[in-house]
């Protein structure tokens, strides 16, 4: 608090700081803005009108094409195939790369395992690798073992492909709890599992939350591996999304893609505004990889 | 033999075999990628070793060429501007203001979205006959041109654009959550001697969280070496190629054109530079903290 009254006096008018503020707000939301407004419009509107008006009035026309009706080249079926894909994607791999990534954080945190540091520092480099060095042989394996173009395999990958970041981030929460409560419960004879379930997981809400959101937001959002491994009965929203927009024939229906492009950005956006906090404790965990 | 007996007590069953999994998809992959780059591969693997053959020819490639000045000028671009709008954003939030938590939610909402859905609404905002362009021409002047998205030798810097909206947030959390770890005394010692707020920013603050900005370039070059999504739904890499990037030749070369070979050594040179990124800000932070 003195720190606020430090500034207000030598800053003196703060107006400045607030222009800045609103006008910077206004550039960010603007795409936001454009899109929701573009996809209460009717066609004629968006032709007549500028993208930056609102609607005269809400057309949900473009909404339900988006939702069951837009074509992709050969299929219109709209956005709900995908929607239900992703979820089906999201909703395991969620849970298991973060259990996974819990159970190991923990044990590369807090028990005697050999060579826990460069086991840790290995795996963290993965972190950086770009997918593009590792998607032909992801495919090819997949495809040997029959999960290519499941659900299951993109579950798989994703759960493997989180681990690196989410193990750390669980190892980093880890260490910082005090000693005292695993060696205590290590006295009483307490194995791994029952420490873990009964000692460790009832502490780690927060952490826990945070590890769901990113994985979340990833998962939902990735585009390259719903590509390349959904096949064409198994193609997560993104994926749809784009071939709707990109492949329709035409013209252009830009209320209905935008439209589709609010609905694919609706599940991450609630997700970030019901949870902000943690999202940006997510961001910070993240970023203190190296 | 303490730590031997702790460790087979307990987590193997779990951390074992999935820490071999992922190390297995992780590294496996990346070698056989590597094996693979040093083939004739061309829809399917063949394992015949030939040498050096693809990366000779990868570096004749103009598309190639393209792919990586592409990639020079989209990440000089998204990595100068990401963070000096992130900085920007980061030192007007510490400022104090009031509402902060409403301003860095609207500043930090593109992050949770879909490079797909980034993509698809900056097509639509940059495209001339609908977007920004007929907004201003509508305003009354009529001969105001911002065409780039259309014209292969500006293309790419729109995806600068798109690139920086999204990822600034990014950037203002983690440089905020440095500025936030700053000794309130530095304030106060300036606002004794009367050193100006930009000054001290300047010459105290920003030289203090400078192992935090390191991370953030780390960061941001992974996010240029990885660009993919964006493109495929910004401008689907066109006019022509001209907006191809290296990570889009990769997918293209081994999924499209049937030259996994190619694709595989293209992606070993993804791999070379997110290294060249790494050592030099491992070396740094070993430095930082002896």
């Amino acid at each position: 608090m003195t720190s606020l009254q430090l500034t207000r006096r030598v800053a003196g008018s703060r107006i400045p700081l607030y222009l800045a503020l609103i006008a910077l707000a206004l550039a960010f939301a603007a795409p936001l803005f454009v899109m929701i407004a573009t996809s209460f419009k009717t066609m004629e509107e968006i032709r007549q009108g500028s993208i930056f008006s609102l609607p005269r009035r809400i057309d949900l026309t473009a909404w339900s094409a988006a939702w069951s009706s837009a074509c992709t080249g050969a299929y219109c079926t709209g956005l709900k195939p995908g929607f239900v894909t992703s979820f089906q994607i999201v909703v395991p791999a969620v849970l298991g790369s973060v259990f996974l990534a819990a159970v190991n954080g923990f044990a590369l945190a807090r028990w005697s395992v050999p060579h826990a540091e460069k086991i840790a520092a290995v795996l963290l480099l993965g972190a950086f690798v770009p997918y593009q060095a590792m998607l032909y042989p992801i495919v090819h394996t997949l495809g040997l073992v029959d999960l290519y173009g499941t659900i299951a395999g993109l579950i798989l990958v994703h759960i493997l492909l989180g681990q690196p970041l989410l193990t750390m981030i669980f190892r980093t929460f880890y260490a910082s709890l005090p000693h005292e409560i695993v060696q205590a419960a290590r006295i009483d004879g307490a194995g791994f599992f029952r420490i873990f379930f009964q000692v460790i997981l009832p502490l780690s809400p927060s952490i826990l939350v945070v590890a769901a959101i990113m994985q979340t937001t990833a998962i939902w959002n990735d585009y390259l591996f719903g590509l390349v491994l959904g096949g064409t009965g198994n193609t997560p929203v993104t994926v749809l999304l784009n071939n709707i927009v990109n492949t329709e024939t035409g013209e252009a229906r830009y209320n209905v893609n935008m439209a589709a492009t609010l609905l694919a950005g609706l599940p991450p956006l609630a997700v970030y505004f019901l949870s902000g906090r943690y999202f940006v404790r997510g961001i910070a965990a993240g970023a203190v990889k190296g | 033999m303490r730590r031997k007996r702790g460790f087979f007590a307990g987590p193997q069953l779990v951390l074992v075999p999935a820490l071999l999994l992922v190390m297995l998809t992780y590294y496996g992959s990346i070698l056989w990628t590597l094996y693979i780059s040093f083939t004739d591969s061309g829809l399917i693997p063949d394992y015949h070793l030939t040498g050096f053959g693809q990366y000779a020819r990868l570096w004749t490639m103009d598309r190639w060429h393209t792919s990586v000045a592409n990639m020079l000028i989209f990440g000089f671009g998204y990595i100068v501007l990401t963070l000096l709008t992130g900085g920007i954003l980061a030192i007007l939030l510490d400022r104090q203001a009031r509402g902060e938590s409403i301003f860095r939610t609207i500043y930090l909402y593109p992050l949770s979205m879909s490079f797909i859905v980034t993509g698809v609404v900056w097509q639509w905002l940059l495209n001339p006959t609908t977007g920004v362009q007929a907004f201003v021409r509508d305003l009354g002047w009529h001969s105001f041109t911002f065409d780039w998205i259309g014209r292969p030798d500006r293309a790419i810097y729109t995806l600068i654009f798109a690139g920086v909206w999204h990822a600034s947030g990014y950037v203002m959390a983690i440089l905020l959550a440095g500025l936030r770890g700053i000794d309130p005394e530095i304030w106060r010692a300036a606002r004794i001697e009367g050193i100006p707020t930009w000054r001290v920013y300047a010459s105290v603050v920003l030289p203090s969280i400078s192992a935090t900005v390191a991370t953030c370039v780390v960061l941001l070059v992974t996010h240029v070496v990885k660009a993919y999504d964006l493109v495929v739904a910004m401008t689907r890499g066109g006019p022509g190629t001209s907006t191809d990037l290296p990570a889009k030749f990769v997918v293209d070369a081994m999924f499209e054109r049937g030259n996994v070979a190619l694709g595989s050594a293209a992606a070993v040179m993804l791999l070379v530079i997110v290294a060249a990124a790494l050592v030099p800000f491992h070396l740094y932070q070993r430095r930082q903290k002896p």
